[in-house]
């Protein structure tokens, strides 16, 4: 009986992000919109557009990949919120989170990734196997100064259960990484832009230069997985950053308000700065923040 | 497929059009054995567009609903008229208030505007892209020059009429129109997509026959599948 009201919670937990994923996103694009001196779209305009794509009338396949693609990305993402415990003291909010889960989210955050490369180059389009070989390649020199900032704080807490990084981090502002590790926080914060991929980085999808990236054949269904599933990850990843550095959250409040403000970092970041090229973007990841990285490493040696 | 004898003489006089990778040719593979390949069916679906009905009055009804309020247009500019889009999307008219998104894939789009004259050449690409879009997909006609070829009404190298070749739901009339006409178009597109008229997609698959014919007269150098999937 225990396990049925878990998977309660679970999934309760998990449209709570969902919803929230998809107006954050909404509430996003009118601040660049406004930024942009535009109006912007309705806040409940992704609910519409998510309706939409799962009831179009046709959809075409290109082969067993091209199915397993979405669904991949989609166990991405799905694989992080259970393994993720998302506020901090609850029983049922914290999922599936265990001793070691700050590995397997780390794990999960490329596994999407893979499975899309996967369903993307089953679409045949040129502009998705580019994206696709940007985005792995991307992501890898991503990894590197994000890694680097957890396995620091792996040392500073001795653990590598996310529980208890919050827990130690509990008892005031003062106590946050952000404060007692501010090194391995600017690494892992910088990192973040990248995983995000708004502008600087955004060259995975880069809207008006190679279409639309790997999601180019993607359409309907196909295209409203993916879809769902980035509302869901952009939270997570938020989350797991929250955790990390800035102290968990005792209640969805204040889940809601922390993940907003770590989301608005990398949109603030993205309505300043232009598009990097892949060198460009691979050599910036390489410098100042894979600096960072090792600079919080060291200290903790 | 009953339509395949009337159009056999338009098949066979395209055949010589076809181009060199289209053409059926041997290859050899890695292990030395011959193959045969036919590029128009081996790579290309060879079924034709099918009817999708709507089935549910009142499902269908809410479908639409979101549907007309969830516009993904094309980024694809024939004539002059592209010249318009931007400004639409731009501040000063902002049609993202209205659901209406520009998306760069014909997979992921709804709607296709084809601003302006169609020059024969382009009208080849249009109904590619066209074919390649995933219904229910409308079709929002820009200038007088799709309407009755306009001031290239008797040129020697664009068509006339558009609804000849695919199914228009909304003329927007003008020459060219403001980025306003076109947003009233839009307004008109949602109405009629509300009211469950814009069924372009199942009209094309209907009268899929006369449609091709009467492109197949227009594009002489044929040399893609019958039906773009």
């Amino acid at each position: 009986m225990d396990i049925v009201i878990k998977l309660f919670y679970v999934f309760l937990g998990l449209f709570i992000v969902l919803n929230w994923g998809m107006l954050m996103s909404a509430t996003m694009s009118k601040i660049v919109a406004r930024v942009a001196g535009r109006y912007g779209i309705p806040f409940y305009q992704p609910w519409i557009n998510l309706l939409k794509l799962y009831t179009l009338r046709d959809s075409i396949t290109h082969g067993v990949m091209f199915y397993l693609g979405p669904i991949f990305r989609m166990s991405g993402g799905v694989g992080i919120f259970l393994f993720m415990p998302m506020i901090f003291g609850s029983a049922y909010f914290s999922n599936f989170s265990f001793a070691g889960d700050l590995v397997l989210i780390l794990y999960f955050q490329f596994f999407g990734m893979l499975g899309m490369a996967l369903g993307a180059s089953e679409g045949g389009h040129p502009y998705s196997t580019i994206g696709v070989s940007r985005g792995l390649s991307q992501f890898t020199t991503i990894e590197l100064p994000m890694t680097l900032a957890v396995i620091s704080l792996a040392i500073q807490y001795n653990t590598l259960s996310i529980t208890d990084i919050v827990a130690a981090q509990q008892g005031g502002l003062m106590h946050w990484t952000l404060f007692t590790n501010p090194v391995a926080t600017i690494a892992a914060m910088l990192s973040l832009l990248g995983a995000f991929g708004h502008s600087p980085f955004n060259l995975v999808k880069a809207p008006n230069e190679i279409p639309i990236g790997p999601p180019t054949e993607y359409h309907s269904a196909f295209l409203g997985v993916l879809r769902t599933n980035a509302a869901i990850l952009h939270v997570v990843e938020a989350v797991l950053f929250m955790n990390l550095f800035f102290g968990g959250a005792g209640s969805w409040i204040e889940l809601i308000i922390k993940s907003f403000f770590i989301y608005f970092w990398s949109v603030f970041v993205g309505v300043v700065f232009p598009r990097f090229r892949i060198e460009q973007s691979v050599q910036w990841f390489l410098k100042i923040p894979l600096l960072f990285g090792v600079i919080a490493i060291i200290i903790y040696m | 497929m009953t339509n395949d004898n009337k159009n056999t003489d338009i098949n066979k006089n395209h055949k010589k059009f076809l181009h060199e990778e289209n053409k059926i040719r041997k290859v050899e593979a890695p292990d030395g054995s011959i193959i045969t390949v036919d590029p128009l069916n081996d790579y290309f679906l060879t079924d034709r567009p099918q009817v999708r009905e709507p089935k549910n009055k009142v499902v269908e009804k809410f479908l639409n609903w979101a549907r007309a309020e969830s516009l993904w247009v094309l980024g694809f500019g024939t004539g002059c008229g592209s010249i318009e889009i931007p400004p639409l999307v731009t501040p000063r008219f902002d049609a993202y208030r209205f659901g209406v998104q520009m998306r760069p894939t014909p997979r992921q789009s709804n709607v296709f505007i084809i601003s302006g004259y169609l020059a024969v050449k382009t009208l080849k690409r249009v109904i590619r892209t066209y074919e390649q879009m995933q219904g229910p997909k409308y079709v929002l006609a820009l200038g007088s020059c799709t309407i009755n070829g306009g001031m290239y009404w008797d040129s020697y190298n664009t068509i006339n009429r558009l609804d000849h070749f695919i199914p228009v739901d909304v003329y927007v009339a003008g020459c060219m129109p403001r980025p306003e006409a076109l947003l009233a178009g839009f307004m008109k597109l949602k109405e009629r997509i509300k009211a469950g008229r814009a069924e372009g997609a199942n009209e094309y698959a209907e009268k899929f026959d006369w449609y091709k014919e009467n492109q197949k007269k227009i594009i002489n150098d044929w040399n893609m599948p019958d039906y773009n999937w």
